[in-house]
């Protein structure tokens, strides 16, 4: 089975290269199929995978070639498949096809629908070999691979200002995180010799603990900027400029948990260092509380979705940093489906609204586009963490962890943030589908988006309210054991059904707070938000405005960064080193025209020199070179 | 095989080809294009015969061609390649054949003179990588400072004097103290030995005090740090570049930067070890500053080849990085960054030339929405500047990645701030790309479906986009700019091609290098290996 391992990421890669290179003068519309069959194939080739893992239990491999033979440094491209990357495996070609499908709809008619179809297999190829990799350099390439997909993609509709921006912003941001992990990479083999998961995570031990809890920061340095977490989220936000079916799957299900994933996969290193657990925790913690108010106050339907994404990944984040690792992954997988849908189905929504986006703007659609409106609210509530959808298992389970592992704090920050979840969610679903109609029934038309596009959004619904099973009972479900094996030596908490159902009551509470304030305020109109925000006055203008984090970067780096680049060049350069060069040929000239006024032209000056020379020189022999003055 | 001097074929084809042109007094341009053409294709072709004949698990120096002419004195007719020759040797023919084609168009005055200067100028560059006598590659060396200064001061653009000028006094300065030391090595050798040689290999024998080597390294090393150009010695390279013609640029920074790095290795490193490595941790310093520098200088630049100019500051800091660090990846790493340099700088020349030629400015606030019309050429430029930022799979990275981690096994901070370049990089770069190649024209308006026509009040841009406004009637619209032609293609598709084998397959090239660069390491400890 593992000889033909390489089908798998080999089919959207060429579907990717032939669409760039034919589609613009021979494909066009044709590369869509092209690109989604690819995308079909990898798929099913991934599930005799996933099969094959989990009746054998044995990570598969294929070695492809030496990528860099320099010396001891020598490293191969080397396909490896264990549990969690065939888990990773389904999610990314199962989304993937999905949103490929979608696409077909979403993009109709777009004149660069090729390009679109080669960046997409393209992103599923990096992305595939991301989660396949065998070592942490090969991992380093395809996850800048992905961070080029990413910039291809928010940037397709390249002529718009706000859009090239937001795919540049997206890179740069991307790559501040990147240079922590390319560190953490040099480091790991300058300690191990070697960057070799399977090497390097039998040798952890052989560092000192400060080493590994290096390590492990670096690597989660990388995680933060990919996996957007404080301070460097800023890019996911904006990087809703691209086409929405690139932000579901890659701003939400795939890429943006490549973070996560890195973390998992170093579970050997990161396990081993407390402190650096402790700073991941906090970070995680921050990072989705703060997401989940900026939330709230958005109006921007695909913003509220896109930080409710930075606010999940940061659950994700504090579970593994509280030692909840399968709890992560679980919610990594949950979350790829319910927040796939969401974002498909906002998608759906602006399709159907004209390419309006503002929430304010609409209401009242529920009626114009009931499958939308269903698989949504599907989606919301799965994300809201309403009993028995996808996002209330794994969610619960990551706070269950949080208390389960000594993590009060974060365990109530985690609530709270559940809290603020519920908020927002409902917030969409009841101001987009509900309520009276706020656009202008003359200019637009809501309508139904094709079945193209409604078909994914209810296969996802159907995974996005089942999904979560896999995980049942809490710490003991099937998933649970399935992952065992990625997570050598992780404590198996037993845990009392009571706690369980205790647990989930709180959830459930806090879920349905947050449905019943909304409920009041946008379709009863019972609770004005207008009022409440009012009343906070400062936070609500604080979250509102993103916590000013683009604006403290702005005045903190870009500015004074810029200001000293324009000094180094304006003085340094051309003052102080090319003014000592030029003062040096200007030093030469100088002297030169000095000489030159000897230069007279006069015979009789320079009979005169002459004469004045000869008796110098006579002069200068008589004193020293002869006796006569001694 | 010993009958074939395929070195000198290869290195005076140029020159014959110079000499036909020389002579045929009233060659029609067209019989001169392809005479210069045919010159350099044939250079190419017996570069990659020496390749063929190439032996790849020897770390000598091969395919050999002794004559000796002033015996005497120790000066022979003496050529040969290494794997760290042989590469950079394939490089400069490429590049000449794609200079030829990028002026075949481009070049309208003076074109006989000029494909003189330029064929002079290819076996100039050919014979310093495969000289290994210090007389003849001092020659060679200078025979490519002139054709170059002229060919800035006569084809070159509006402040091309001052730039020509301060180019050929630059190196000059570099030269004569180089020199000056070829002078002391060869009578410190005479004294110890007896012998009188100027052979690379056997000056590298001798036992040269401390003292002596100090001094001696700091004049090769001189020469060779304005030519990389290492900071402070690069003020000439932006003056050059922005005022050089397009095929110009090319060379100068795909060939004649690279003639530095390769002299570090030949010569330096050989000959003075011990003063390489008492110098070492000072280039490192001044190393990691052309790293940032370049790269911060880069980001404020409004004209176009200076800010790859630059970047080329910033990129070819890695190439010394590498070889200071003395372990087996920063050899690698060093030789891949200059083979990597000068094909992705190359081509981002070439991409420049592509719309000055059209448009007659290289102000990045005149351009913008290339990609609307001119999708091919966004293509390259989208490529090459991946490239050049660094983006693993492309040969960029393979270079700088084993350059900086070879520096942070020796020298950690000297790695990690190098490293802040995958950030700065990115920056400079896909801000030009944001401003020259998306986007739109200066002053069009947004597209009916730009969510930026929703905007309001504060948030409202002004209604046109990209530039200061002060768009001009006499500057060429970019919307009106045709895309790459077959023969544009023609120069960047074997450069493409190029960068991403070495990005995603480097063994060959490394295999290629890996005798000569243990050999080269040997008498630093050779770690690494």
């Amino acid at each position: 089975m593992s000889s033909w391992l390489f089908l798998i990421p080999l089919l959207p890669l060429a579907a990717a290269v032939i669409n760039f290179i034919l589609g613009r003068w021979f494909l066009q519309h044709a590369s869509q199929w092209l690109a989604t069959l690819a995308v079909a194939g990898s798929f099913i080739l991934s599930i005799p995978v996933f099969l094959e893992i989990v009746s054998d239990e044995q990570a598969i491999s294929q070695h492809l070639y030496t990528w860099i033979p320099a010396g001891d440094f020598d490293i191969p491209v080397t396909l490896f498949v264990d549990q969690l990357t065939a888990t990773m495996l389904l999610v990314v070609t199962g989304v993937g096809l999905l949103v490929h499908i979608y696409s077909i709809g979403y993009m109709h008619g777009d004149p660069g629908v090729y390009r679109f179809f080669s960046y997409l297999p393209l992103f599923v190829f990096s992305m595939l070999m991301l989660v396949m990799a065998n070592n942490f350099l090969v991992l380093f390439v395809f996850w800048e691979a992905v961070g080029l997909c990413s910039f291809l993609l928010i940037g397709f509709w390249y002529r718009r200002r706000s859009a090239a921006s937001a795919a540049k912003k997206a890179f740069i941001v991307n790559r501040v995180g990147d240079f922590g992990f390319g560190i953490g990479i040099l480091l790991i083999f300058v300690t191990y010799g070697t960057i070799e998961y399977a090497g390097v995570f039998d040798m952890v031990g052989d560092a000192s603990q400060t080493t590994i809890t290096v390590i492990a920061l670096l690597l989660f340095t990388g995680a933060i900027g990919k996996s957007a977490q404080l301070p460097l989220f800023v890019w996911l936000p904006d990087a809703m400029e691209g086409p929405t079916p690139v932000s579901a799957l890659i701003h939400a299900a795939t890429m943006v948990t490549a973070g996560i994933f890195v973390l998992a996969r170093a579970y050997p290193i990161v396990s081993q260092s407390a402190d650096a657990m402790m700073a991941i925790s906090i970070v995680g913690a921050a990072t989705a509380f703060v997401a989940a108010t900026i939330a709230v106050t958005q109006y921007d339907i695909k913003k509220v979705v896109a930080y409710s994404t930075v606010s999940q990944l940061g659950f994700m984040a504090f579970a593994i940093g509280t030692g909840a690792w399968v709890a992560a992954i679980f919610h990594l997988v949950t979350h790829a489906f319910f927040k796939g849908l969401l974002f498909l189905g906002a998608g759906s929504v602006i399709h159907g609204m004209h390419e309006e986006q503002d929430m304010r703007k609409m209401g009242g659609l529920k009626k114009y586009m009931p499958v939308t409106y269903w698989t949504f609210l599907i989606g919301a509530a799965a994300n809201a963490g309403i009993i028995p959808l996808a996002g209330f298992w794994s969610k619960d389970e990551i706070i269950l962890g949080a208390w389960l592992y000594d993590h009060t704090i974060i365990m109530v920050v985690a609530f709270i943030t559940a809290f603020f979840t519920s908020l927002y969610m409902f917030r969409a679903v009841f101001m987009t589908f509900h309520g009276e109609e706020r656009f202008d029934p003359d200019k637009v038309h809501p309508h139904e988006s094709p079945k193209v596009m409604t078909l994914p959004l209810v296969v996802l619904a159907v995974f996005a309210a089942t999904i979560g099973f896999i995980g049942f009972p809490p710490e003991d479900g099937w998933f649970h054991h399935f992952l065992d094996p990625v997570f050598p030596g992780m404590p198996h908490p037993d845990v009392a059904w009571s706690t369980i159902i205790i647990f989930a009551s709180i959830s459930t509470v806090i879920a349905l707070s947050g449905l019943f304030i909304q409920y009041m305020a946008y379709v009863k109109k019972s609770i004005s938000p207008a009022g409440i925000a009012g009343l906070l006055g400062p936070l609500y203008k604080l979250a509102a405005n993103r916590w000013y984090l683009d604006e403290i970067y702005d005045v903190l780096i870009v500015r004074p960064l810029v200001a000293f680049s324009m000094f180094l060049w304006r003085f340094v350069d051309t003052q102080v080193i090319d003014g000592t060069v030029n003062g040096v040929a200007t030093l030469v000239m100088f002297t030169s025209q000095q000489w030159r006024k000897a230069q007279t032209g006069l015979i009789a000056n320079y009979v005169f020199a002459i004469a004045l020379g000869a008796i110098i020189i006579i002069g200068a022999f008589m004193i020293f070179g002869s006796n006569l003055f001694q | 095989m010993d009958s074939l001097p395929i070195l000198s074929l290869m290195t005076y084809s140029p020159l014959v080809g110079a000499l036909i042109i020389l002579f045929w007094v009233n060659a029609p341009a067209n019989a001169v294009r392809w005479i210069a053409l045919i010159a350099a294709s044939v250079s190419l072709v017996f570069s990659l015969i020496m390749l063929a004949m190439f032996d790849r698990s020897d770390s000598g120096m091969q395919l050999v061609e002794t004559f000796r002419w002033l015996p005497d004195v120790g000066i022979e007719y003496y050529l040969g390649v290494d794997g760290i020759s042989v590469p950079l040797v394939i490089l400069t023919t490429m590049l000449v054949v794609i200079a030829i084609l990028a002026s075949w168009d481009a070049i309208q005055h003076r074109v006989r003179e000029y494909m003189i200067v330029m064929l002079l100028l290819a076996t100039g560059m050919i014979g310093v990588f495969v000289s290994l006598n210090l007389f003849l590659f001092y020659i060679f060396w200078e025979v490519v400072l002139i054709p170059m200064a002229l060919m800035i001061g006569i084809w070159g653009s509006a402040n091309r004097i001052y730039a020509a000028v301060k180019f050929f006094l630059y190196t000059l300065a570099g030269s004569l103290l180089m020199l000056v030391a070829i002078v002391a090595t060869y009578q410190s050798y005479f004294e110890q030995t007896g012998e009188r040689t100027l052979s690379v290999l056997q000056l590298s024998q001798g036992d040269y005090g401390t003292n002596f080597q100090m001094w001696v390294f700091l004049a090769f090393f001189f020469a060779f740090a304005i030519k990389i150009p290492l900071w402070p010695f690069h003020t000439w390279l932006p003056d050059a570049h922005v005022e050089a013609p397009t095929a110009g640029s090319v060379l100068l920074a795909g060939v004649l930067l690279k003639m530095g790095g390769y002299g570090l290795m030949r010569f330096n490193l050989p000959m003075f070890p011990d003063a390489a490595e008492a110098f070492a941790p000072l280039i490192i310093v001044l190393s990691v500053i052309a790293i940032i520098y370049g790269a911060l200088v880069a980001l404020v630049q409004t004209d176009l080849k200076k800010l790859i100019a630059y970047s080329s500051v910033s990129h070819m800091g890695f190439v010394t990085l590498g070889i200071f660090a003395f372990n087996a990846q920063g050899m690698y790493g060093a030789m891949i960054v200059m083979i990597s340099h000068g094909l992705v700088t190359g081509a981002l020349f070439l991409l420049v030339g592509v719309v000055y030629h059209r448009a007659h400015t290289r102000a990045i606030e005149k351009f913008g929405g290339l990609a609307t019309n001119m999708p091919i050429y966004a293509s390259f430029f989208g490529l090459f500047m991946f490239a050049s930022l660094g983006l693993p799979g492309l040969s960029g990275f393979v270079g700088e990645f084993l350059a900086i981690l070879a520096a942070f096994r020796e020298y950690q901070l000297a790695g990690i701030i190098s490293m802040a370049v995958v950030v700065l990089s990115a920056w400079y770069m896909m801000w030009m790309f944001q401003r020259v190649v998306w986007q739109r024209a200066p002053g069009e308006p947004p597209d009916h479906d730009d969510p930026e026509l929703k905007l309001t009040g504060d948030e409202a841009p002004p209604k046109v986009a990209g530039g200061s406004g002060d768009h001009h009637h006499e500057d060429v619209d970019p919307r009106t700019l045709s895309d790459v032609n077959a023969k544009e293609i023609l120069t960047l598709l074997p450069l493409a091609i190029l960068t991403i084998w070495i990005g995603v397959h480097p063994g060959p090239f490394m295999e290629l290098m890996q005798p000569a660069l243990e050999a080269l390491l040997e008498p630093f400890g050779g770690s690494g290996f």
